[in-house]
């Protein structure tokens, strides 16, 4: 059954293009890139239990630094995308070792401020990152010299791309140092104890899920191509956290639901209300009343009851 | 680094701690040596926790000097310790309660090996370590329920779970904090004779209330109060210390 599912659902993601128009491809890739990211952010937030309230900084980071290394100063896709990668690896390092010296609250709040000052460099030093007008006229790569400025193709590309994301990030929560991360999420004094640094795990985690991060935000600028500070703001850290949170934390189907939820809430309710962050708000209240533990493990506990419901 | 070559697992040198006025742990000098059996014994509130929490680093002293296998370790996170031998249990139980049996002491084997920090590999492809971890659950008589979640076992079940996860490092020293508080008479000498079977090699510091089963298994006592050690020796002789029977024995 969960087999036949899954196939059904590989198959519809790949043949997305043949069937559906550009607005519903664009709105897919969109789907994919936010899928990503919250993905990644749901490896501090569920699985570390460190909840991050700037992870848009490593979206941000590595768009920018693509952006500008491709308009301004002429290097290549690749190159751009290696060192990309590496500046938002350093930043996310760095921030690191900043924030984790709290847990809980005061870690949330690090990471906001964080998030902030980089924030606020986008918006201020506008002779290198054009402030409020962002960075306009990018391109997209052209991978093995495919273009990529077809709605389709670029689908294809960031279907691959979060395939990939989305395999490594399973594997990753599965492995050994998945479960040490979970241990120590639940009980760091006895994971000490026993002989794992909490630290140090914790820290890895808050890299790898920066790598991630950056990951999605290439993506997101080679979309755009266009890139402005709101992608770095704390509105895009909380709305990514909502979709994690709403789709269901500490789950790998969750913050896929959650991200596919707050972009069609946002494409959708925006072209009638204005005030399109009330409905959101509004949803997410009834989520969080109705399955506080999210949509995903609010709907498999509602499954195995009319499951067992039924026999 | 010197050679961790001691004749003492632990030795434990004026050591201090104060929670603000109070002192809970005041110039203790213990020595076990390695493979010894000890019994730490005292009133409630003596410090015999927060002395546990000194040795396996959840605490920092004062004061003092703590030497594991020779190695000074007093500055030593907890984890490090552990890579040097040493595993404890707690006195309030504290395990992985969402997850399996099997899991549970799987995180205690994973704890000392390498691969705890692979990332490209599902834990579940370690056969080797599920093996291990089902053979140690059975050692404890919990192979039954090695696939069940720790949430859903019983109280006692779950004060050897805590064994399994430490006997499972294959300690040279084990700190067990109360390993017997609040079994019935049938699990005590269960775990009587699971304590009893520990590898001779093992230097065992237990903490315990229960003096018919505790004294059994201890070669040596020490009596601590106030947070000072008040008589501190062979069994025997502490035990007919007039000051044991003073402080803790009730004359």
């Amino acid at each position: 059954m969960k087999w036949i599912a899954a196939a059904l659902l590989a198959g519809l993601l790949l043949l997305l293009p043949l069937f559906a128009g550009d607005f519903y491809i664009n709105l897919a890739s969109q789907i994919l890139i936010a899928a990503i990211f919250a993905l990644s952010l749901n490896l501090l937030v569920g699985f570390g239990g460190m909840t991050s309230l700037g992870h848009a900084s490593y979206l941000g980071v590595a768009a920018y630094i693509s952006a500008l290394l491709t308009s301004r100063y002429g290097f290549g896709h690749g190159a751009a995308a290696i060192i990309s990668i590496a500046g938002t690896i350093a930043t996310a390092a760095f921030f690191g070792i900043i924030a984790l010296r709290a847990t809980g609250l005061g870690f949330l709040m690090i990471t906001l401020a964080l998030s902030q000052v980089l924030w606020g460099l986008a918006y201020r030093m506008s002779d290198v990152t054009n402030g409020d007008n962002g960075i306009a006229g990018l391109t997209r790569p052209m991978p093995f010299d495919i273009s990529l400025d077809g709605a389709a193709a670029f689908y294809w590309f960031a279907l691959i791309v979060a395939s990939i994301a989305f395999l490594m990030m399973a594997v990753f929560v599965s492995s050994s140092f998945g479960s040490s991360l979970k241990g120590v999420r639940d009980q760091p004094r006895r994971m000490a104890a026993l002989g794992f640094n909490p630290w140090m795990i914790r820290w890895i985690t808050f890299i790898y899920a920066g790598f991630w991060g950056g990951v999605s935000g290439l993506l997101y600028v080679y979309y755009n191509k266009y890139i402005h500070p709101t992608s770095l703001s704390t509105t895009s850290s909380a709305e990514a956290l909502l979709g994690v949170i709403a789709g269901g934390s500490g789950t790998l189907g969750g913050p896929v639901v959650g991200a596919t939820l707050v972009l069609l809430l946002k494409n959708y309710a925006s072209a009638y209300i204005e005030r399109w962050n009330m409905l959101l708000g509004l949803v997410f209240l009834f989520i969080v009343l109705v399955m506080p533990t999210g949509i995903v493990p609010g709907l498999s506990k509602l499954m195995a009851r009319l499951r067992r419901g039924s026999r | 680094m010197t050679p961790l070559t001691s004749d003492y697992a632990l030795e434990i040198v004026d050591l201090n701690k104060a929670f603000g006025g109070l002192k809970v742990t005041q110039s203790v000098s213990l020595a076990i040596r390695q493979g010894e059996r000890r019994l730490i014994i005292g009133p409630n509130g003596a410090g015999k926790t927060t002395l546990f929490n000194q040795i396996s680093g959840d605490m920092r002293p004062n004061s003092g000097q703590i030497r594991l296998f020779g190695a000074d370790v007093t500055k030593f996170a907890p984890y490090k310790r552990a890579h040097l031998g040493l595993s404890r249990t707690y006195q309030i139980i504290t395990l992985f309660t969402g997850d399996t049996l099997q899991h549970n002491v799987t995180l205690g084997l994973l704890g000392l090996l390498p691969s705890r920090w692979q990332m490209w590999r599902p834990l579940s492809f370690y056969g080797d370590l599920a093996g291990e971890a089902r053979r140690t659950l059975d050692t404890v008589g919990l192979l039954h329920l090695a696939d069940h979640p720790v949430s859903e076992i019983a109280y006692g079940e779950k004060r050897r779970v805590e064994l399994a996860m430490a006997l499972a490092q294959k300690p040279r020293m084990l700190l067990l904090d109360e390993p017997l508080a609040g079994l019935s008479n049938t699990e005590r000498s269960t775990v009587k004779s699971l304590i009893a079977s520990i590898p001779r090699e093992t230097a065992v510091i237990m903490i315990e209330h229960d003096m018919d089963t505790a004294l059994d298994l201890a070669e040596t006592v020490t009596l601590l109060n106030y947070g000072r050690v008040i008589v501190d020796g062979e069994r025997d002789v502490v035990i007919a210390d007039e000051r044991t029977r003073e402080v803790y024995l009730g004359s």
